[in-house]
């Protein structure tokens, strides 16, 4: 049945990216390209050990020897990595700042606008604690006294590289090899800096630990490393929330998170990441090719993924986890979200090595405007993985006629008693459906809202509460008129 | 004033004519009863007169309450007190019945300047309205419509009406499917809303609705025309006699 809306279907999007400014700070920046001394001098500027600097230049040899992937359901114009600047922090007197009156309040206002209120964050005791990522360096951690009581190391990761050298050089890599894929192998090299979280034997953290990734140079490639142990019987649940200012030029954007979980323990890692999209014709925004995985290396850990990705031009990014231990558990819960010109090649893989081992998938993709949404998704069963069990639900909606979803569900399975199941559907927007909301006195933008938070509703119960209310504005915010 | 007036409606989709010229006045106070056969386009004037963009006015006029429906969007006629009771009422999987019917309700008290029910007066609204309809808990915590059965989607949808409380209620079909004791619960529903400001389109196929639910006024609907009104023998009539007599009048 051919409508008013769909004409309206058409008239996409024309909310101006919220979070679009750039912040007027002095970079301290090393000039563009990628050779042997840019990786020295970061190394060097970051004043890390020897072995971090030999690992970074094993990996930057190896990168060199490698070709970009061209797999993926995703296409942008070629990368020039030698016209990009591989390090950028913002310029300090002495050391950095100790408390937030030490830090840049240019800086801090930009965060208040996007709505990260440090100073209340921080009067808010214990609810959240921040490790806020300004470009490369971090800027400010609050609530480090209440987790160090605990003996939970929650800090910046070049500052984990000075005061917890034995830890990182322990795990460093060993989740994400740094051969491991080109982008990964790029990070190796170059990482600027990210999160460092360790949680102690038998620890639960009271509290969600929270970083704010922030792009701002122009022409800054930003490389976070985010590495993430909890030990035995520990739980964290760590939150992961994005921004980025309105750029004409792509800015890429290529982090590697691993996570450790030990005997019985458990990690949750949720993100939000709305980064700039680039415009309604595909102009500017922000390339994301991320390699995030979780190790469960111990018996009945469990690593559990949720995220809700509104934002970024181009998306390249499969969370995973490798079912090692006996018993262990992983999940993936994801909504993405595409609109205008936006391509998303997202979803998850799960490797089961260890015996009686669990995963969940559960993916909602929603394209609007001319987007691609894809999810491509491995479930992948080894010899050793007796009585492994996968669920994999992956569900597309589609607004309009102009937009593309697509899924490339893998499976392999080298053990006979191992059962996978993966469920598949593909929705358009009912007009009916908002049809029968208008009925009820909701106005259009409102019913798209509502049917979508709908779709979306399996995903959004895993995020912790705060994270949910915010996922599901962006939503609204990113689905914005896409519907007449 | 007429709480709603037609007049030489013609309506179609897609260019394709259905309504061909209809004139229906409802006075506060009134049930009118529309009957017809398969595909004569009883749900298309429901359609039309909801809002429904794919269904075009191509001639004629609607006043509801003496102002130009046509200028009011969909949501603002239901604000308007427009309520329109599904004849196949959609799932939005996800959205509980109780949230959305909260949304529903403070939608329509905004538009009226009303300040919005907080969660307190909102329960104790749904208490006092469930209970005639016989809606239980376990329906209002499911998603709206999903996996509800057949009768119990046209009860929810008496319930939502109740809850609204409109000026003019349109049940397309809400008789049909369901079973003889569900059938006296949505004419309870039905008549415990009737009052002299607020009035009532009912479509139905069978006299046994109007039994319950006594119509002021009974419409024969043929080929996207009236082509009979009359009292509610008329529809005791037609249960006799069907609708042979005006079929091929259109001479198809
Ligand atoms: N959206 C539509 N697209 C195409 N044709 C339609 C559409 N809606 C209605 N029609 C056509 O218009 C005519 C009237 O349909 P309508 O649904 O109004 O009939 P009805 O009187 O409600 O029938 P029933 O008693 O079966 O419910 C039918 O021929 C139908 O096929
Ligand atoms: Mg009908």
């Amino acid at each position: 049945m051919k409508t008013d809306n769909d004409k309206t279907f058409q008239d996409l999007n024309d909310t101006e990216y919220k979070y679009g400014f750039v912040t007027d700070i002095e970079s301290d920046s090393l000039p563009p390209g990628l050779n042997e001394d840019i990786v020295r001098a970061i190394s060097s500027r970051k004043k890390e050990p020897e072995w971090l600097t030999e690992w970074r230049l094993k990996a930057y040899r190896h990168w060199i020897t490698m070709t970009e992937p061209t797999w993926s359901n995703v296409h942008y114009p070629k990368i020039d990595y030698q016209a990009l600047s591989y390090y950028s922090a913002p310029k300090q007197k002495g050391d950095g700042p100790k408390t937030l009156d030490e830090v840049d309040p240019e800086l801090l206002e930009t965060y208040e606008k996007l709505g990260i209120p440090l100073r209340e964050q921080e009067a808010l005791a214990g609810v959240v604690a921040v490790d806020a990522v300004f470009d490369s360096v971090s800027v400010a951690t609050t609530f480090k006294g209440k987790l160090e009581e605990l003996g939970i190391i929650f800090c910046s990761f070049s500052e984990a590289v000075h005061s917890h050298p034995d830890l990182v050089k322990q795990y460093l890599g060993t989740v994400v090899p740094y051969k491991d894929n080109y982008f990964a192998t790029l990070n190796s090299a170059v990482f600027s800096d990210g999160s460092f979280c360790y949680v102690p034997p038998g620890v639960r953290c009271p509290m969600e630990l929270s970083t704010y990734f922030r792009i701002n140079a122009a022409n800054t490639g930003q490389f976070e490393r985010t590495l993430l142990i909890a030990d035995e019987g520990a739980y964290v649940s760590y939150l992961e929330g994005c921004t980025a200012p309105q750029r004409d030029e792509n800015q890429l954007h290529a982090a590697v998170v691993e996570l450790v979980a030990l005997d019985n323990a458990q990690i949750k890692y949720s993100t939000v990441q709305n980064w700039y999209p680039g415009d309604k014709d595909g102009k500017g925004g922000i390339y994301n090719f991320v390699t995030k995985r979780g190790h469960c290396r111990g018996h009945h850990s469990k690593i559990s993924w949720t995220q809700v990705e509104t934002g970024s031009a181009v998306t390249w990014k499969y969370p995973s986890c490798i079912l090692k231990g006996d018993y262990s558990v992983g999940e993936f819960y994801s909504v993405a979200v595409t609109n205008h010109m936006q391509q998303a090649d997202t979803g998850s893989k799960m490797i089961h090595i260890g015996k009686n081992t669990s995963s969940t998938i559960v993916s909602k993709g929603i394209s609007a405007g001319r987007s691609q949404n894809s999810y491509r998704g491995m479930v992948k069963v080894l010899e050793t993985a007796e009585n492994a069990r996968n669920f994999s639900q992956c569900d597309s909606m589609l607004m309009g006629g102009s937009c593309g979803a697509h899924t490339f569900p893998y499976i392999d399975v080298g053990n006979p008693t191992a059962q996978v199941e993966h469920e598949a559907t593909t929705t358009k927007i009912g007009e009916d459906q908002i049809f029968y909301c208008n009925q009820r006195g909701l106005e259009t933008e409102e019913a798209v809202n509502l049917i979508v938070n709908g779709f979306c509703k399996e995903v959004f119960r895993e995020l912790p509460m705060e994270f949910a209310v915010e996922a599901q504005k962006l939503l609204g915010i990113s689905l914005e008129g896409s519907v007449g | 004033m007429a709480l709603l007036e037609i007049k030489d409606l013609h309506a179609g989709v897609e260019g394709i004519p259905i309504l061909k010229g209809i004139n229906l006045t409802i006075d506060p106070g009134e049930v009118h009863a529309v009957m017809g056969p398969n595909g004569s386009g009883k749900s298309t004037l429901s359609n039309v007169l909801a809002g429904h963009e794919a269904y075009k006015v191509t001639r004629g006029e609607i006043l509801f309450g003496g102002k130009d429906l046509q200028e009011l969007a969909a949501h603002e006629r239901a604000c308007a007190g427009l309520f329109l009771a599904f004849q196949y009422p959609v799932e939005i999987p996800g959205i509980s019945n109780m949230y959305f019917l909260k949304a529903a309700v403070n939608a329509v008290r905004e538009y009226r300047g009303e300040e919005p029910l907080d969660a307190m007066d909102f329960i104790e609204l749904v208490e006092a309205k469930k209970s005639v309809m016989k809606i239980r808990d376990e329906l209002l915590a499911r998603a709206v419509n999903s996996g509800f059965s057949g009768g119990e989607k046209k009860r929810n949808e008496i319930f939502q009406m109740a809850m609204l409380e409109p000026t003019l209620g349109i049940l397309d079909e809400t008789d049909s499917g369901l079973d003889i004791d569900a059938l006296k619960i949505v004419a309870d529903g039905v008549n415990a809303l009737r009052s002299p400001d607020r009035g009532f389109l009912v479509i139905t196929h069978y006299q046994r609705l109007l039994d319950y639910i006594i119509p002021d006024h009974v419409h024969v609907m043929v080929h996207g025309r009236i082509v009979k009104s009359g009292g509610k023998e008329l529809a005791l009539e037609l249960e006799d006699e069907g609708y042979a007599s005006w079929n091929g009048e259109e001479g198809l």
